[in-house]
């Protein structure tokens, strides 16, 4: 159909183009927000006023979902808890080391450096799921199933941020202030930590919430590794949600959880949004 | 004398590179490298629990990869991530194009499109098993969706979206298509915005169209990140996992057609069917890997520029 549109425009006025770029856009738009205003609205309804029908307006049962939700049998502020930890230490822990990577293969003329970058770039796009098989059995042989740790320490090695940040200090980093640095008396090691890092501080910043993201709403992994209800982190915790007997449950409850999970990343996101969008195409694109 | 000073001053400093490289490379080679060869290594045996008794570990050679290559169930299973990949890549790319060229076409001069470009990248960053456990809140049986349509009087009885192989498949499309068309138009849009405007101008200068412009100019340009596209969606399309495992509880109801590559994997994991799971993973990796090379030269290509 848009296809047709746009075969359309062949010869015509750029005031009906216009029109119809933004009739498509307002479309796609709705398109996108339509469920998250349904989701804000069905989570401020009590579960009887949702049996009788949808309403565009908002009710006032918004505390009362929360409340039944926090006192519910869900330990939700566990989960919530959880998955701050696992997110916040992932972001870190994969931002500054990836940039640590990246600054070694950007600034060191080392032997088999060349390699070294190949292999990364080789890495880079081989799904975790491939390797989930023998990373459970690891995991059960260092007796760390069942914990928050094997979510966090391999992020450390993360070739995707890694690629990123090699990309911006290709382009933003003169290796003179590395030298200048060197001739002050500067360590090798501090002069990554207190000058690159807070140089590459935008990309960085891109990459921590990329990250954040990433392991907030990740699910293959805690899936299988958390078992006990206090461990779990949010997305495990919503797909047992969906496994309960579906019809005795209260729907503001769940409504509520849903938008508990779901709305953080989005208030963060439409705060930081001018930096997330030009950071998607950043690394991936170059000319 | 000094030369060989300065010389020998600079290997001292590059041998720091190797030291910066520890940590990801131990990191890696635990946690990615060794589990990638003990998973290949497992595919070798006979190894699960069958009731309460634990067959196995037993060597079986490459019998894992023959039954389950010849098992029709893996094909069946690769046709449905196939189908709902495409059935969700095709909207996508080809809305992703039109925008994209909206908003890097000069002559337009749409307005709000920081505005649009923020919305329409949004469901990338939801948490997949949210939004999917959404859908199956609102396309439920009596969710606001069958509400609305009632109540506008399309339908005069609730409609199963989930009893129907096509309209579950739909969702799932409908899904991965909202996740991801916003991502593709930021990256085909800063494709397009690094083409020489010079072009434009002089196709303008010539009389073209805007549809002429589009597919002599624009798409040819473009294809280098059209292919990088295609290739990292088909990989991400392939790792296809939590839409159809939330929607469907893990069971890829009605009738197995929404159960993907990835949650057959998760079902031998879970089950502790090593020997099966490990043959799988190698399949995966296999596919994932021939599909990376070509991304692989693509960037190690661009690196050079």
């Amino acid at each position: 159909m848009e296809n047709q549109a746009a075969a359309k425009t062949h010869g015509l006025p750029i005031g009906a183009r216009r029109t119809i770029a933004y009739i498509v856009l307002v479309f796609f738009s709705f398109l996108c927000l339509i469920w998250f205003y349904i989701l804000l609205i069905n989570s401020t309804r009590s579960h009887s006023e949702m049996t009788l029908g949808f309403t565009i307006v908002p009710s006032t049962h918004l505390l009362d979902n929360w409340s039944s939700l926090i006192n519910g049998t869900i330990p939700i502020a566990r989960g919530f808890a959880n998955s701050l930890t696992v997110s916040i230490c992932t972001s870190v822990l994969c931002v500054y080391f990836s940039a640590m990577t990246a600054y070694a293969i950007n600034t060191y003329r080392f032997k088999g450096r060349e390699a070294i970058a190949a292999f990364i770039l080789a890495i880079m796009m081989i799904p975790g799921q491939v390797t989930a098989l023998g990373f459970l059995q690891l995991i059960n042989r260092m007796k760390l199933d069942d914990s928050l740790i094997p979510l966090i320490i391999p992020a450390i090695a993360s070739p995707v941020t890694y690629f990123y940040l090699k990309q911006y200090m290709e382009s933003n980093l003169p290796l003179s202030l590395v030298e200048a640095a060197r001739i002050d008396g500067s360590g090798e090691f501090r002069t990554f930590n207190t000058i690159i890092i807070p140089l590459i501080k935008p990309a960085i910043s891109v990459q921590m919430i990329f990250s954040f993201v990433g392991s907030w709403n990740n699910y293959f992994t805690p899936a299988l590794i958390l078992h006990t209800d206090t461990k779990k982190t949010l997305p495990v915790m919503i797909a047992q949600l969906r496994g309960a007997d579906w019809l005795r449950f209260d729907m503001g409850q769940i409504y509520i959880m849903i938008a508990a999970s779901i709305f953080p990343v989005i208030v963060i996101y439409l705060i930081l949004s001018k930096y997330i969008v030009g950071g998607v195409s950043a690394g991936a694109v170059k000319g | 004398m000094d030369k060989k000073k300065s010389n020998s001053n600079v290997v001292k400093f590059n041998r720091w590179g190797y030291i910066f490289l520890i940590p990801f490379f131990v990191t890696y080679i635990i946690f990615s490298l060794i589990p990638l060869f003990s998973t290949i290594y497992n595919s070798f045996f006979e190894n699960y629990r069958s009731g309460l008794k634990q067959i196995g570990p037993n060597f079986v050679g490459i019998n894992n990869y023959i039954n389950l290559l010849s098992s029709p169930e893996i094909w069946k299973y690769l046709v449905n991530t196939l189908i709902m990949w495409v059935g969700g890549f095709i909207p996508q790319i080809t809305i992703a194009l039109l925008l994209a060229y909206w908003f890097s076409d000069p002559s337009l001069r749409l307005k709000g499109q920081r505005f649009f470009k923020t919305v329409i990248y949004m469901p990338n960053l939801i948490m997949a098993s949210a939004f999917s456990m959404l859908f199956f809140a609102l396309f439920s049986d009596s969710g606001p969706v069958n509400q609305i349509l009632l109540s506008i009087g399309v339908i005069k009885e609730p409609f199963k979206f989930f009893q129907y192989v096509i309209a579950s498949r739909v969702l799932v499309m409908l899904m991965n298509f909202l996740m991801w068309f916003g991502n593709t138009t930021i990256l085909l849009m800063a494709g397009m915005l690094g083409i020489d405007s010079s072009l434009y101008e002089a196709a303008q200068v010539d009389g073209a169209t805007a549809s002429q412009v589009f597919f002599k100019i624009t798409m040819p340009i473009l294809r280098p990140i059209f292919t990088y596209v295609l290739i990292t969606s088909l990989i991400g399309g392939l790792q296809m996992f939590d839409v159809p495992q939330i929607l469907t509880n893990g069971r890829g109801n009605p009738t197995d057609s929404l159960t993907t590559v990835i949650m057959l994997l998760n079902r031998y994991l879970t089950s502790k069917d090593v020997g099966r799971g490990g043959a799988l993973s190698v399949f995966l990796f296999v596919v994932t890997g021939i599909l990376s090379l070509v991304v692989f030269r693509m960037n190690s290509s661009k690196d050079k520029d």
